[in-house]
């Protein structure tokens, strides 16, 4: 749409006031749930889909907290952006759908995002998927070198291994 | 037809993993807007939920409500939370034509008499038995009573299935209304807006899904937890209210400043609805936000409200002025909204949440 291109749109990001937003009562919120985490171990979700910003407020909120060290990226049904902040503890999760778009922005304040630990039911998963690959890996063995199977290493190139 | 699988199942069959199930189960309570401590009660309840049937009809309207949910911007969890309910009949979105299309009403109808969850949208025009609108050769409102007979719940999608909406609007030529003008027996949820929001719309159904019964309803049969809050409550120009800072036009200094636009009739003191904090396009803006006052969508009777330009009036009595004039005043005196005192402002609080469109149209 050219024409519409052309027009000149400007807005004003700080059309609110600071003081009116919701960076400043959520920075005390985070507080009171870190101090949580310190004494009582307990975690704390702040889901911030539910939180009415203005223009600008969002952005306020994330300089605040800044940047730390830790980022992760989760694969499953979407992208999911895992980012401690420079605030210790303190977590940013970001859902997005595949084609991502965000669907929703959880502040995490806690020792490890709970996305990030593996699921129990992965884990009994995982040992099932396990056995099968070592019995694959007997049986192959035993058919082409009858005898020796036991002292091979696991062949690492195998493809089911290598995933 | 609906299959007897949980979600859970359904899923993992798309081979979606116990992660990505958390994640669905997190963006469907955010949808809910439940708090995410109840995380874990949402993903037991959607471990074991079964496929429900629905059966969706679309009376007098302009197909906005399933446009708003056919493009809203959550695909993954809209459209698993859509793909998981059995949509046995929707007559904008179904392959099906006519008699099969009704044949396949019929079918889901019979099969789960008492079970299926009724969506509707459009009002339903009662005048002249109801020939205003027809599918099928079978008028709307013979239709909505046909099947409502044997659905658990009915959900009105939009203002006009709720309360009439626009084909409504004075003088009413159809004698449009909506559907708990016609059906009384049944438990009906209101999902109001024009169109509503639609992470609201799925909202409910997930409510459904997970809870196995209808959220907590509001005097107008609207979910508390969506519509239970102000649009004025809310709204992040507020501060500017309060100090009787009023954009007067549409681009005077007010308006580039973002100050309150309830000389320029904004309607959010009387509306409840989600917009502030759910938004539109994506999370990108809501009305207010992009410089225009609310128009009540949500509320029955907006279509008659007497103009959207027009400033809403507070009832006189001991405010003993409109809240206009008020804070007029206030702004004259440098002190807004704020300087009126507690108990005055407390009134003028108290008004606005019994405020009626007749109260609405009052001048003072
Ligand atoms: S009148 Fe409208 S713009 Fe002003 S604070 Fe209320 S909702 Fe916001
Ligand atoms: S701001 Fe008001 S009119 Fe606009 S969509 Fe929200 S409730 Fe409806």
């Amino acid at each position: 749409m050219p024409v519409l291109d052309a027009v000149e749109v400007s807005w004003q990001a700080d059309a609110a006031p600071p003081e009116a937003g919701n960076a400043l009562p959520l920075l005390h919120e985070i507080r009171h749930a870190l101090l949580r985490l310190q004494q009582e171990g307990e975690p704390t979700l702040l889901d911030l889909s539910a939180i009415p910003f203005g223009p600008g407020d969002r952005d306020r909120l994330l300089a605040a907290l800044g940047e730390g060290e830790v980022s992760a990226r989760i694969e499953a049904l979407g992208p999911t952006l895992i980012r401690e902040t420079a605030l210790a503890g303190v977590w940013l999760v970001q859902y997005f759908d595949p084609d991502e778009q965000e669907l929703v922005l959880h502040i995490e304040i806690s020792h490890c995002p709970r996305l990030l630990s593996t699921p129990v039911e992965d884990i009994d998963l995982a040992l099932r998927q396990l056995d099968d690959r070592l019995d694959t890996q007997l049986h192959a063995q035993s058919d082409s070198e009858p005898g020796s199977d036991l002292d091979q290493p696991l062949d690492s190139s195998a493809p089911h291994l290598a995933g | 037809m609906a299959e007897e699988i949980t979600l859970l199942e359904s899923l993992r069959r798309r081979g979606v993993s116990r992660r990505g199930f958390l994640k669905f189960c997190t963006a469907t309570a955010s949808l809910m807007a439940l708090p995410p401590a109840l995380i874990p009660r949402v993903a037991a309840a959607l471990e074991q939920a079964k496929r429900p049937s629905v059966i969706w009809l679309s009376f007098q309207e302009c197909t906005g409500c399933t446009e708003s949910l056919t493009r809203s911007h959550a695909p993954t969890v809209e459209s698993l939370i859509f793909d998981h309910i059995s949509l046995d009949y929707h007559h904008t979105l179904q392959a099906a034509a006519g008699d099969a299309a009704e044949h396949a009403r019929e079918e889901a109808m019979k099969q789960h008499h008492g079970k299926y969850i009724l969506v509707v949208d459009g009002s339903i025009p009662l005048a002249e038995n109801g020939n205003y609108s027809t599918i099928a050769g079978i008028s709307n409102l013979e239709m909505l009573k046909e099947c409502a007979e044997g659905a658990a719940a009915i959900v009105s999608v939009g203002t006009c299935a709720a309360y009439g909406g626009l084909p409504m609007a004075k003088p009413n030529p159809t004698g449009a209304v909506g559907v708990s003008e016609i059906i009384k027996d049944k438990p009906i949820v209101n999902v109001p807006g024009c169109p509503p929001i639609p992470t609201v719309i799925t909202g409910v159904l997930a409510h459904f899904l997970v809870f196995g019964s209808l959220p907590e309803l509001d005097h107008l049969g609207r979910p508390k937890v969506f519509f239970g809050q102000n649009i004025h409550d809310r709204c992040y120009r507020r501060p500017f209210y309060e100090r009787g800072q009023f954009a007067e036009t549409f681009d005077d200094e007010g308006a580039r400043k973002g100050w309150c636009l309830y000389k320029l009739g904004c309607k959010g003191p009387i509306t409840y609805n989600a917009c502030a904090t759910n938004k539109w396009n994506e999370g990108t803006s809501w009305p207010v936000e992009s410089g225009h006052g609310c128009i009540g969508c949500s509320e029955p009777g907006f279509w008659d409200f007497g103009g959207l330009y027009k400033a809403l009036s507070v009832p006189t009595g001991n405010i003993g002025s409109t809240a206009v004039a008020a804070a007029a005043l206030g702004v004259a005196a440098g002190a807004g909204l704020a300087a009126m005192n507690r108990s005055k402002k407390q009134a003028a609080a108290k008004a606005h949440e019994t405020m009626t469109v007749t109260d609405l149209n009052k001048e003072t």
